[in-house]
């Protein structure tokens, strides 16, 4: 693949593996095995098994019509809202739970924002019955309490990240400790396409049953190959690699990443990475962050947790870059109005996060006969909370 | 040859390195810790520098870490704080820290610098050997600085060659694969790593540390290795009322 990723690891100039020592033997371990495992037939065949009974798959393209008139373009929606647990993390979850078991690890870790990876991190792990501790900021825990409640009653152990400003960063920095301190029985499950060669492919090569689906859906329905335009919300970037993955290659349909403005990019409360960061490393990988002169990682913001974080994935930086992929940002007012518009003209409340890239549609000029596919990544039980405020329901 | 390679050509056991958080706990502190420390007998130190994130860390020096940040350290301002480091210090100086404020600061600048102020070598846990040799060797070398190398019980022989290659002061051992601040705990399983690098011949002296936080683990680790580094031990000591009068009994406390 022409964006893929190298022998060392890198997109362009983004990417390797910036970690401890102490970190080295494991994650050298997954490099060296992660693409003959996922590509053995017998873990393939496990995986399209339980990605069709248990998590719902293939998840339909949805012509949203009441969308297409609206925006004078043929609007497709890519339902991953209705997968088991809520949320397209759930297809990277189980594709390195099974990768966990054939490295004969005993033990899953993994950090969580707004808590839709944690929850299915412990869904995976209660299926295979295998030990799981999720670190979450202890501040993301007081405001995602009922994913937390989840998570335990999964049978998960919520461990509260304390350091630093206690989200999603320092729940991340929490797993890699604990990682550090059980190099041989633990995998650690990284819930986006970030932190160390090889977890933004390995991640990305899970999520990328999206496009491959959505590829296949979008013939079916309007007997074209390709779509003009393609949207999706970028926190790390998980669901957004995996509706961009089919979709690289071919030049001509324009993908767009939508990022969390929060209360504007210029505002001090934001999470725009690719408007607000420079180059550096951050959790393992050389990649585009949000940070101060002196190389210190800032606090970003967002109204949705879940695009609450510093960074974006390392393949992202480079789509950035060489300009494959445009970057825009959403701010919390926008993406939460968007968010009602789905709920009142198609009948889907979104995730806050998937409401970004609903909101993108009202900024972009689209010909009558253009294929639109926005990826609709989570639904938005978990926000219920927020919207309520918000619209004082 | 820096200040590093003729402390070991001529000091081959009991080295004994202390590492400290610049900034904490006050930020201007830094020197008046380094001489009081090379009074006491310390042999070398290294200075941190704090990042937001450190994942190698144990709470200790996490703590220090956030507290110096909290102050207002940076980069910056720590060249600024050494400015006169070679007349008030004459042990070797290390400065340790993680990738992220280097690569701001610029790879290259970071090493004049650090050369010019008289630091002799720097520890970076999150370089990697591949980026450290492909794209900032010849920045170190050019300045004369010694880049340090972290060992841990599970770092293959093969890679741990390469190391040695790659150094030319001395190897940092782990104790065991941790972060900073555990306990030393020299189980069987260790004592066998410890004997198996020794094995090696390895052509660079060996220094472990993690975990060494009192008489006993650093006349232990001494057995294997020609020194040994306090780190989160004498972090918690910096914590304390009247800590600059206090360092010499400490010091004392760890290598009588």
């Amino acid at each position: 693949m022409k964006y893929g990723v190298n022998e060392q690891g890198y997109y362009g100039d983004f990417g390797g593996a910036y970690i401890p020592e102490m970190l080295y033997p494991n994650v050298e371990e997954l490099r060296q095995q992660y693409l003959n495992i996922i590509n053995d037939a017998g873990f393939k065949e496990e995986f399209d098994q339980l990605l069709k009974d248990y998590v719902g798959r293939p998840s339909p393209l949805y012509h949203a019509k009441r969308y297409s008139e609206k925006y004078g373009a043929n609007i497709f929606f890519k339902r991953e809202d209705l997968n088991h647990t809520g949320s397209h993390k759930i297809n990277n979850a189980i594709g390195q739970i099974l990768l966990a078991q054939r490295l004969g690890k005993k033990r899953i870790i993994a950090e969580t924002g707004a808590g839709q990876h944690g929850v299915a991190t412990a869904t995976v792990c209660a299926l295979k019955g295998i030990e799981c501790v999720v670190y979450m900021g202890e501040v993301d825990m007081e405001r995602q309490a009922p994913n937390v409640a989840r998570m335990k009653m999964l049978g998960a152990t919520v461990v509260p990240a304390k350091s630093g400003s206690k989200t999603l960063k320092d729940a991340t920095n929490e797993a890699l400790r604990d990682w550090i301190a059980n190099p041989v029985d633990t995998h650690y499950i990284i819930g986006s396409v970030v932190g160390p060669y090889p977890y933004p492919d390995m991640v990305a090569r899970f999520q990328s049953i999206i496009s491959l689906e959505a590829k296949a859906q979008l013939k079916e329905h309007t007997g074209k190959e390709l779509p003009e335009y393609v949207l999706a919300c970028v926190g790390g970037g998980s669901n957004a690699m995996g509706m961009f993955y089919h979709f690289l290659d071919d030049e001509s349909v324009k993908l767009v990443a939508v990022e969390a403005a929060g209360k504007g990019v210029d505002s001090g409360h934001s999470a725009a990475t690719t408007f607000l960061g420079r180059e550096g490393v951050l959790h393992g990988s050389r990649t585009i962050l949000m940070q101060t002169d002196d190389g210190q990682v800032v606090e970003p913001y967002s109204v949705s947790a879940g695009l609450d974080y510093p960074g974006i994935g390392p393949q992202h930086a480079h789509l950035y870059k060489i300009n494959r992929a445009q970057y825009v940002s959403v701010t919390d007012d926008e993406a939460l109005k968007a968010g009602l518009l789905c709920s009142q003209m198609e009948g889907i409340i979104p995730a806050i996060e998937s409401a970004h890239a609903f909101a993108q549609l009202e900024k972009m000029k689209f010909k009558a006969d253009d294929n639109v596919i926005v990826c609709l990544s989570g639904r938005g039980d978990k926000d219920l909370d927020t919207y309520i405020k918000y619209f004082n329901f | 040859m820096n200040r590093l390679n003729q402390l070991f050509t001529t000091k081959k056991d009991n080295l004994l390195s202390i590492y400290y958080t610049a900034g904490y706990p006050e930020i201007n502190t830094t020197l008046a810790i380094a001489e009081a420390l090379e009074k006491a007998g310390v042999d070398f130190l290294e200075i941190g520098f704090p990042y937001s994130d450190p994942v190698a860390d144990g709470p200790t020096i996490q703590h220090s870490s956030q507290q110096a940040l909290d102050k207002g350290m940076t980069v910056n301002l720590l060249f600024e704080q050494l400015k006169d480091l070679r007349k008030r210090v004459t042990i070797p100086i290390l400065l340790m820290g993680y990738v992220n404020p280097i690569v701001q600061f610029g790879v290259e600048r970071f090493c004049k610098m650090a050369a010019e102020v008289g630091v002799d070598g720097v520890i970076v846990p999150d370089l990697p050997m591949y980026e450290y040799e492909k794209m900032y060797a010849d920045f170190f070398k050019d300045n004369n600085l010694s880049n340090i190398f972290l060992v841990t019980p599970q770092t293959s022989e093969e890679r741990i060659r390469k190391i040695d290659e790659l150094s030319n002061s001395f190897i940092y051992l782990l104790s065991s694969s941790s972060i900073t601040g555990g306990n030393l705990n020299v189980s069987g399983s260790i004592e066998a790593y410890y004997q198996r690098i020794k094995a090696m011949q390895l052509n660079n002296p060996t220094v472990i540390g993690f975990g060494i936080s009192d008489n006993k683990s650093f006349k232990k680790a001494c057995e294997y290795a020609s020194g040994a580094i306090v780190g989160s031990a004498f972090v918690k000591l910096l914590e304390e009322e009247n800590y600059l009068e206090k360092i010499p009994e400490f010091i004392k406390s760890i290598r009588p």
